[in-house]
């Protein structure tokens, strides 16, 4: 037990440290995609984490998780089209858009239960993905290009790329933090006692559906601001990020790196996004390999990366 | 009038079409307890097998045949390879799998038939449009899917509750153990049953085909539909299935058809070409949401335990 966690310890500690001095990494061997790639996988990385924590932990197994990160970056585009380029005002917008989406089917979704439930915040998405389309003035299908960065005065510039890359990897750290925090409390023992054993929480007297909506706001916010980090990063957002295989690619970053683990979402971020960039380098047909590839994850690699580390650990 | 006439009959037969591929899942899902993504990507290789075959032969009912077979025979593969290992496991596993054969599966079509779409060409005995009433015509072609559709759904009725494959089926799908306790070869039975649900969504790819072009990638919106399907039925349920079906087809169709007129008379016209593909988009999944909220296992539970 002790050496799997040992294991376990020392990957997160090598992400976290590589991530931090990613950016020195690029400036010395003056690699500037490595940082790009890097950008975009922190971003989805603190989108995983968020669908972790009600997946893993929460056992509510969202299927339409990727519709937050549309709505937040939405929120920043549709703001800054309008001539507010403001972070101040931008980014709370995008946050309490996404609170708000997510507690409105929230609230109904968690109405049902196992398939029902992951099919019914698939609609939901999907719907948030026609929205988007429809969106006729914000350019409908072709989506919506962001000509200026949220402008956040002289705190932080978001046009700099290393500054950039810090922002959202504090965003990541942070959004971690919270999450072991949540885990860790009281609300988050209850939160995961209802996954284990809905009937027998009720019987205790802890109102389930209560419990996993906030619990479900919080990640839906969380991946909120993904969508408005993801906006800024791309300077463009378009209704293909709330895709349902969007959604898809989020829960399998998920699963690859360990459901329920606090750093395994990061982990599967960065071995998904990495191995799509790479395979897409070495060949036009880089799903053929990937698709068996992800088949065999789960045929034979129970509870992820961080899962086999584990077992490896323990010999 | 000419017009509901003749979207009556779209619906109709778009409902009929996802009834085919809803009724494969539903089975695999009431049954086997797999949540299938790749039922889309087997419907796509129909609609792939149907033009290289009907190019191939040069003759329509030959290429469908063997294009049919072709399928079946990919599903029972596909569940023996890979699927069959996933049984019994959680519907994350599931999930993760199959999502990575329709990467698979895009990317093997992509590199076989190219990224092009590719048309299939209806026999022109099929291109006719016939009478129906007097004074309306509507095509042969949709016609026949509508017949083809009719007489496999009824088919599939007559296996499911009136033959001993049937109820071996519908025994597996309320008590595993105790059928294989029985004696009943249930491996068998179960690449059965995928390899009958893969020639449904196969069935109704191929039919799709000459109306829509045969494209990667084809498969996965239809798929959610399916899944919406299966869902509003009642997961396991035939019965739910059909009705869904053709609830969401019809409601789509004339969705997409009447909705953008009647919002124009109670919104501005700009306001209405604005909202109304939105709109029509997400009727469907408003229709789910809605039966979800207060009925949360769908219009017709199956195999309550």
């Amino acid at each position: 037990m002790s050496a799997s966690l040992n294991a376990r310890n020392g990957i997160a500690s090598l992400i976290v440290a590589g991530l931090l001095l990613l950016p020195l990494f690029s400036q010395l061997s003056g690699n500037v995609f490595v940082l790009t790639l890097f950008t975009r996988i922190v971003i989805f990385a603190l989108a995983a984490v968020s669908l972790n924590l009600i997946m893993g932990y929460g056992g509510m197994m969202s299927f339409g998780h990727a519709a937050y990160l549309g709505i937040g970056g939405y929120a920043v585009g549709i703001l800054a089209a309008e001539g507010i380029g403001s972070g101040f005002v931008q980014w709370p917008v995008a946050l309490l858009s996404s609170a708000l989406f997510a507690l409105v089917i929230g609230a109904l979704s968690l109405r049902t239960r196992g398939v029902y439930f992951i099919m019914i915040t698939l609609a939901f998405a999907q719907m948030a993905y026609y929205v988007a389309s429809g969106l006729s003035r914000y350019g409908g299908d072709d989506g919506l290009t962001i000509y200026k960065r949220s402008n956040f005065g002289a705190l932080i510039n978001l046009s700099s790329r290393v500054q950039f890359y810090y922002l959202c990897l504090a965003c990541l750290f942070g959004g971690i933090y919270l999450v072991w925090r949540i885990v860790n409390s009281r609300f988050g023992m209850v939160v995961q006692g209802l996954r284990s054993n809905e009937r027998r929480m009720e019987a205790i007297g802890f109102p389930a559906t209560r419990y996993r909506l906030v619990c479900f706001v919080i990640a839906g916010t969380m991946c909120g601001l993904a969508g408005a980090l993801l906006a800024n990063n791309t300077d463009f957002i378009s209704p293909a990020v709330m895709y349902w295989t969007r959604s898809g690619d989020l829960m399998v970053m998920v699963i690859l790196g360990g459901m329920g683990s606090l750093f395994g979402p990061v982990l599967g971020a960065i071995v998904y996004l990495v191995l799509e960039e790479f395979l897409s380098q070495v060949t036009e047909y880089w799903a053929l390999i990937m698709g068996p590839l992800l088949l065999l994850i789960v045929l034979f690699g129970r509870g992820g990366i961080f899962g086999i580390v584990g077992r490896l650990a323990r010999g | 009038m000419l017009l509901v006439v003749e979207q009556s009959l779209n619906g109709l037969q778009f409902g009929l079409l996802l009834f085919l591929l809803a009724a494969g899942l539903t089975l695999v899902f009431g049954i086997m307890d797999l949540v299938n993504l790749a039922h889309g990507s087997l419907y796509m290789m129909g609609a792939y097998f149907a033009a290289t075959f009907v190019a191939w032969s040069g003759n329509f009912i030959i290429g469908i045949l063997l294009a049919l077979g072709a399928t079946l025979l990919l599903g029972i593969v596909l569940e023996f390879v890979a699927l069959r290992h996933l049984y019994g496991r959680d519907h994350l596993d599931h999930v993760l799998a199959t999502f990575g054969l329709i990467l698979f599966f895009n990317d093997m079509v992509r590199l076989i038939w190219g990224p092009a779409g590719l048309a299939l060409p209806l026999p022109s005995w099929l291109t006719v449009p016939v009478q129906i009433v007097p004074g309306v015509f509507y095509p042969a072609y949709r016609l026949a899917i509508i017949a083809v559709a009719l007489a496999v759904a009824l088919m599939l009725y007559i296996l499911v509750m009136r033959t001993r494959i049937g109820m071996l089926i519908r025994a597996g799908a309320s008590n595993r153990e105790m059928i294989g306790a029985l004696g009943i070869n249930i491996k068998l039975l179960y690449t059965l049953v995928f390899g009958l649900g893969a020639a449904l969504a196969g069935l109704a790819g191929l039919m799709q085909a000459p109306i829509l072009t045969v494209q990667i990638g084809m498969g996965e919106n239809i798929l959610i539909l399916a899944f919406v399907i299966i869902v509003i039925g009642g997961i396991g349920s035939i019965r739910g299935a059909f009705v869904a079906a053709i609830l969401v087809g019809m409601i789509d169709t004339l969705g997409r058809a009447f909705l953008p007129d009647f919002l124009r008379h109670i919104l501005s016209s700009a306001a209405a070409s604005t909202a109304a593909p939105a709109l029509s988009s997400m009727l469907i999944y408003l229709l789910m949401a809605i039966v979800l909220v207060a009925r949360p296992e769908g219009l017709f539970p199956a195999n309550r335990r």
